[in-house]
């Protein structure tokens, strides 16, 4: 049975949007990911590295918590971080954040 | 990385095991009960794979018999468990070409010149081999190796130099406290001013940078410039927007990430830079090569260490049969076999 869903629009590295139902608990990487996108993602999840590094619309920065130090640290390690830069496995979605627009970072 | 070492005799064993995590470690422990002799090869200075260098210090609750552990502490417990069985480290080497000899056997050999022959080579490279993070703007990798540079081989090369180098930890922070009294002049460029080297480190860099014997730009890195292999530049971001920085040598700490790398190339069945196993012994696609752990596939594959650990006992049996193939294998428990704890030194 699915569970209650909040919307997430990714936009990947062509510039392309997609509009994805997200299930509700999950991680935006989670959500990104189980929608096919490529986001690496290379640890899983446990914020040991920063290739789920996406950049947070203004309108919804403001709803999330502060990066934890962790989290910073691991941006220490991405490229191009701007003052919107989340590692998306850290953000959890919830029914505030429905709607939530995010862009995929540059891999390298 | 080391120097390159050049073996005269290749090595001969019975197993080669690509990667020291995890997986490559209880087999060790598989192989050494049935009495077979490993040497295994990692990128990594240090054994416990992505265990010791992603997560050392974070919970790992779903090891079967132990309800908590870190990544270090399964990596030790791990080596523990090898001991009796004396695995040997080839350590800071990627394996990079294999061949198959006329008498049947592998032979393999590493970035650093190490050369094994052996029956049977395991691949146990979970998302593949650490390597360095490049920069991903245009033109970096024409200056790698010349001016840019991702690990100091010589110090040598940035004496009298404008050096920049990039980064917060403690690679960062150590070379740059050991290169400032060579070099023209030293900058450090990191997007904040928090740094998760050692805070002693940290101190040092601030008292040179306040005699001016050292600049800290907090910003990032945007442009390079410069001819052909030579750097003479960066464009740096900072928050008070951009600025021009003369730069000859640059030196960057963006952490490591893992790639496939070498064995990509030796024609293995590979799905979405998997390798394509079959689950009796988790052989590949080429006899006596067996691929382990995370970077294997078969339908119903879970990346689990606990999945790597089934795979590891279960393609020992098969690895002995190639390497004894004379010998009749008889099923043992370490519980009451006296044999096997000769072999564990328990006896």
């Amino acid at each position: 049975m699915a569970g209650k869903t909040a919307k997430v629009i990714a936009v990947d590295r062509e510039g392309q949007e997609h509009e994805i139902e997200g299930t509700i608990g999950w991680s935006v990487m989670e959500v990104v990911r189980e929608a096919g996108l490529p986001i690496e993602a290379a640890c899983g999840g446990c914020c040991a590295c920063a290739t789920c590094h996406v950049y947070v619309d203004e309108a919804f920065l403001a709803k999330l918590d502060e990066p934890d130090p962790d989290e910073n640290m691991m941006l220490d390690e991405a490229f191009e971080v701007q003052d919107n830069s989340r590692l998306s496995c850290q953000i959890k979605l919830s029914e505030e954040l429905d709607g939530i627009r995010v862009t995929l970072a540059p891999e390298f | 990385m080391s120097e390159p070492v050049k073996t005269s005799h290749p090595i001969e064993t019975d197993m080669v095991v690509i990667g020291a995590g995890p997986c490559g470690l209880f087999t060790v422990f598989e192989a050494g009960l049935l009495g077979l002799e490993c040497h295994l090869i990692d990128n990594l200075d240090k054994i416990g794979g992505q265990c010791a260098e992603l997560y050392p210090e974070k919970p790992i609750y779903d090891i079967p018999g132990l309800p908590f552990c870190t990544g270090q502490e399964l990596t030790d417990r791990l080596m523990e468990q090898a001991k009796p069985f004396k695995p040997a480290f080839h350590l800071n080497q990627q394996a990079e070409a294999l061949s198959r000899l006329d008498d049947g056997r592998w032979r393999l050999s590493t970035s650093a010149g190490t050369v094994f022959q052996a029956p049977v080579v395991v691949i146990a490279a979970g998302a593949g081999s650490f390597v360095p993070r490049r920069i991903p703007l245009a033109g970096a990798e024409d200056y790698e190796g010349t001016s840019l540079f991702y690990a100091v081989r010589r110090m040598e090369d940035f004496r009298h130099r404008n050096v920049v180098v990039a980064g917060g930890g403690d690679s960062a922070l150590d070379w740059v406290l050991n290169l400032q009294p060579l070099a023209a002049s030293m900058t450090l460029v990191h997007r904040r001013d928090e740094f998760r080297a050692a805070p002693d480190s940290v101190g040092r860099m601030r008292a040179l940078v306040s005699e001016e014997a050292m600049k800290l730009v907090i910003g990032q890195i945007a442009g390079l410039h410069g001819e052909g292999d030579a750097l003479s530049g960066l464009t740096l971001k900072t928050t008070d927007g951009e600025i021009e920085q003369p730069c000859d040598r640059l030196l960057a700490f963006y952490g490591l990430k893992m790639e496939l790398g070498p064995i990509a190339e030796w024609g293995l069945n590979l799905e979405r830079n998997l390798i394509s196993v079959e689950t009796e012994a988790f052989e590949t696609n080429q006899p006596g090569l067996f691929a382990i752990g995370d970077i294997c596939t078969y339908p119903g594959k879970l990346k689990l260490i606990l999945s790597g650990f089934h795979e590891a006992a279960l393609m020992c049996q098969k690895a002995f049969t190639i390497c004894r193939p004379e010998t009749k294998l008889v099923f043992r428990y370490t519980t009451s076999s006296t044999e096997l704890h000769k072999k564990l030194g328990v006896a």
